[in-house]
């Protein structure tokens, strides 16, 4: 299928083929969102915590030229070299470029979902780079060839079963064998070489700091610190919404983010690069690609808040039941319903209506950006700009119903059942989907309307 | 225009007014630090110890890691059982066999026993990740409450590296079982000095 | 005080004895209530589908209906939080936002408004409560799961003034049942799994009947609810708060 044509509600259908696998994989992430409501509710303040992160980061948006200025010379006096990339392809010129000039073809990686939106690791192996992903999630979908499905959990749709096939394959694991402990273990072995060989090694940023030219990698594995240490080289990637005044406002977020993410107190490792090594290079990649752009649509614009914390699809019913894949975007689930239609409105127009708006995502978001207020106004902009019929995969009948309502009022001057007939649920076929798994209400002997003429007038 | 320009025009053009930075916010939970300490510690995976005196802890190394072939620590108290001259290594990958490593993070902070250490303290920056186990001594008047606090003590404190450390590396990759010992060190040993 | 009755499209034509329990109850306390018989939709399922700038007349014709009265009050939260959120009438601003700003879903016009604190009802059965989205997070008629804050429970609040129900626990409290008008034939197939686990709960629990205070969302999950050929049955809480 090429990804012109793909769209949630059809890949949403394959994946609902297999129930057993849908009801595992909504129990594995409801386990998680579970987590994060304790760690959460073991501290009072959360709230308020939650209502200062968002208050920063909307200041850090207003102020943002500012900043990335401040920060910048920070990062300068203190050795690191900084590299400005408008867009995905400049970013990865940049990276190339810099193992280019130290004649590297082979690069270890943590996790970085930019590098993931700006397709990084294709385009290295189209310049005869190879590149190794360190995070053991992002090993895995790398050693299938797959995207990541989820933010923070990059694996989250395998079976531990299929993980035991892969390493079985490329590893030399014992066919059948599908311990976690065992597959971790050969993982750990198998990139310990990795981290031992490579000169260069490329690290995504979770906050970065105006104020001291710090930036923060979060990670449980301790991958992103084996990879900067070893390195000669040490490549940072980070978009330019990252940042953050001071470096006491880590504590607000810092607090929030891993309790978000999976309920842990904090990250094993929450590491503060300021300076190269003696005799390292560090580099440091500020990109835009489409950030500015977000950044002047005041709707949607505090998109950008966003930490990645992964909350918002774990608590989505819909993410959930769908897999991060039938979002066909290097961020699924809710927050990547409303950055990706930013990137490319028709390629993703379908990802707003991938949500009944339920309003749980906003909820849980620890820098609280109204997400389902914002999957409701990218519709609106979808339609408005005539990407509407990309989004429907059903369409048809929807359009209908929905566009024929008004004109219906209109010349009728009430809802009558005319209207009705043509409403989903009225509509008794094979070829309706309400029907296909559901009955139709019954038709009652008389409306409410007629109830009321003949009982109350 | 560079890449630089363009970019930090169209924020310019694009950003809105100026939203305020909201006042700080601090917080000191109730309870007892230390026993809020001891018991995230334990519910991330380390191992705890209490001793009276940092001259007992070398005998309850030898004692607890019998395997360790090679043990790395900058503390001259651990001079007896490690290695101290860790400034002079000029290769990080020379650390690759560290079986363990003793070190004194500048504090801890109860809420998530994370340890704050830096680099001064690493003797070399790979020191703490690429060790087999690793073990910290914190002073038990070293704990803070909060991450709040825990910024109030790193204030401006210049360093080319600092990181917080909570418990051994992790991961929970594979369907969400927890396996300690990914990356980074297997264990994670504190001994708190009373 | 004089209520208008807001009786959504489908209400009307599928569920009229949630509007007359809807009726029959704000006049057993005492309210002198209306019912406009000109009144149409809401214009949600358009806006929720990308074409709210083509719910004009809707809203015009809303206003018409509904301007004149203390309060408008309808048995559903998901078509009370979009009046609620985006009624515009260019004619008559003034209007417009009068209706927003009195606009009552049933549930919280009862504890807020009329501040009930006994009702004449009887239901003894058992009963699980549906937490319908945009009442709950849209309207707060409870407290949401993710939050950090206070318990409390306006549906729950009024359930349990009714003699001999007894209300059963579920799982996953306020997960949605995956209806979101027309997210349920565009995502058929995540929207009916939705629905699936959300019935599993209630029956998984021994509920006889689902309730809640909007009927969408029990018609999606009546739909599964027969097609599975369960004896459970949903009901709106006007109902069971009109009952006995
Ligand atoms: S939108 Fe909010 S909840 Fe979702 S990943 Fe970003 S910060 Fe986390």
């Amino acid at each position: 299928m090429n990804s012109e044509q793909k769209e949630h509600a059809g890949l949403a259908e394959t994946f609902n083929k297999d129930e057993d696998r849908v009801n595992w994989h909504d129990e594995t992430l409801w386990w998680i969102r579970q987590k994060r409501d304790k760690s959460a509710h073991n501290i009072p303040e959360w709230e308020t915590l939650r209502n200062t992160a968002s208050a920063i980061k909307n200041h850090v948006l207003s102020n943002l030229h500012n900043y990335l200025v401040e920060f910048e010379a920070n990062a300068k006096a203190n050795g690191i070299i900084v590299h400005w990339a408008a867009n995905a392809q400049e970013h990865n010129q940049i990276v190339h470029g810099i193992l280019k000039e130290h004649g590297i073809t082979q690069m270890v990686k943590s996790k970085s979902m930019l590098t993931e939106e700006c397709h990084l690791n294709e385009y290295l192996a189209q310049q005869g780079v190879d590149v190794i992903d360190s995070d053991l999630g992002e090993r895995i979908v790398q050693l299938a060839k797959e995207p990541p499905s989820h933010i923070v959990l990059p694996c989250i749709h395998k079976k531990k079963e299929e993980i035991g096939e892969i390493f079985h394959e490329n590893l030399g694991t014992p066919a059948g064998v599908s311990d976690p402990q065992v597959l971790t273990e050969t993982a750990r072995q198998h990139l310990r070489e990795t981290f031992l060989t490579r000169k260069v090694a490329l690290t995504g940023v979770n906050f970065a700091i105006a104020e001291t030219g710090d930036f923060v990698v979060c990670t449980n594995e301790g991958n992103a610190d084996m990879g900067a240490h070893l390195s000669d080289v040490h490549i940072a990637c980070m978009g330019i919404e990252k940042l953050i005044p001071k470096r006491r406002h880590l504590a607000i977020f810092l607090r929030l983010l891993t309790r978000s993410a999976t309920g842990q107190p904090i990250t094993t490792y929450s590491s503060h690069f300021r300076k190269p090594r003696p005799g390292q290079q560090m580099h440091l990649v500020l990109v835009d690609n489409g950030r500015s752009t977000q950044l002047g649509r005041p709707d949607f614009r505090n998109s950008l808040k966003c930490i990645r914390c992964g909350a918002c699809m774990n608590t989505c019913p819909v993410y959930r039941r769908s897999g991060g894949h039938s979002y066909h975007s290097a961020i699924a689930g809710p927050i990547g319903s409303i950055l990706a239609p930013n990137l490319d409105m028709r390629q993703y127009a379908d990802l707003p209506f991938a949500s009944t708006l339920c309003g749980s995502c906003s909820n849980v978001c620890p820098v609280k950006i109204d997400i389902h207020d914002q999957l409701y106004k990218w519709r609106q902009v979808i339609v408005k700009e005539g990407y509407g019929n990309k989004a429907k995969g059903v369409g048809l009948k929807v359009m209908n119903w929905t566009l024929s309502s008004p004109g219906a009022y209109h010349t009728a001057g009430k809802l009558g059942r005319a209207v009705m007939r043509i409403a989903p649920f009225a509509v008794n076929n094979p070829l309706n989907p309400w029907y296909k798994h559901r009955e139709m209400p019954q038709a009652p002997k008389e409306s409410f309307g007629e109830w009321y003429k003949k009982n109350r007038k | 225009m560079n890449s630089r320009e363009q970019i930090l025009a169209k924020v310019a053009a694009n950003q809105s007014a100026t939203l305020s930075l909201p006042a700080d916010v601090t917080f000191t939970p109730d309870g007892d630090v230390l026993e809020t300490f001891k018991a995230v510690a334990l519910a991330v995976g380390s191992k705890l110890f209490e001793v009276n005196q940092v001259s007992e802890i070398p005998g309850m190394i030898t004692e607890q890691f019998p395997f360790a072939k090679r043990i790395v620590s900058p503390l001259p108290e651990m001079a007896v059982i490690a290695e101290t001259d860790l400034a002079g290594i000029n290769d990080p990958h020379t650390l690759k066999d560290v079986d363990l490593a003793i070190l004194q993070p500048h504090f801890a902070v109860a809420e998530n026993s994370a340890a704050w250490i830096t680099e001064d303290r690493m003797g070399q920056r790979i020191v703490p990740f690429i060790c087999q186990h690793l073990a910290i001594i914190v002073p038990v008047q070293d704990i803070v409450a909060t991450m709040h606090q825990a910024y109030e003590r790193i204030a401006n404190a210049d360093y080319g590296f600092g990181g917080f450390i909570a418990g051994p590396s992790k991961t929970a990759d594979i369907e969400q079982s927890l396996v300690l010992g990914a990356h980074g060190p297997r264990s994670m040993t504190i001994f708190l000095v009373r | 005080m004089t209520v208008g009755l807001f009786i959504p499209c489908y209400v009307d034509q599928f569920y009229p004895n949630a509007g007359i329990a809807t009726l029959q109850l704000l006049e057993k306390l005492g309210v002198n209530v209306v019912y406009p018989e000109n009144q149409t939709c809401c214009g949600q399922p358009m806006a929720n589908s990308g074409y709210e700038h083509l719910t004009g007349k809707c809203d015009e014709l809303f206003v018409d209906n509904f301007s004149s009265f203390d309060y408008i009050v309808a048995p559903s939260g998901s078509c009370t939080l979009h009046v609620k959120e985006h009624l515009h009438a260019h004619q008559y601003p003034e209007k417009a936002k009068h209706i927003r700003s009195h606009i009552y879903e049933l549930v919280e016009f009862l504890t807020d408004v009329l501040k009930v604190d006994k009702l004449p009802a009887r239901f003894p059965h058992k009963v699980g409560v549906h937490q319908s989205c945009h009442g709950q997070r849209g309207l707060k008629l409870s407290q949401m799961t993710e939050l950090v804050e206070p318990f409390f429970s306006k549906p729950l609040q009024l359930l349990n003034m009714v003699e001999g129900i007894e209300l059963v626990p579920l799982d996953r409290t306020d997960e949605c049942c995956g209806f979101g008008g027309t997210f349920c034939v565009a995502e058929e197939a995540v929207s009916v799994k939705m629905g699936k686990d959300r019935v599993a709960d209630h029956i998984r629990h021994g509920a006889e009947y689902i309730t809640g205070a909007d009927m969408s969302c029990l018609m999606h999950m009546e739909g599964i609810l027969r097609r599975e050929k369960s004896n459970v049955k949903v009901l709106h809480i006007a109902e069971i708060l009109n009952a006995g």
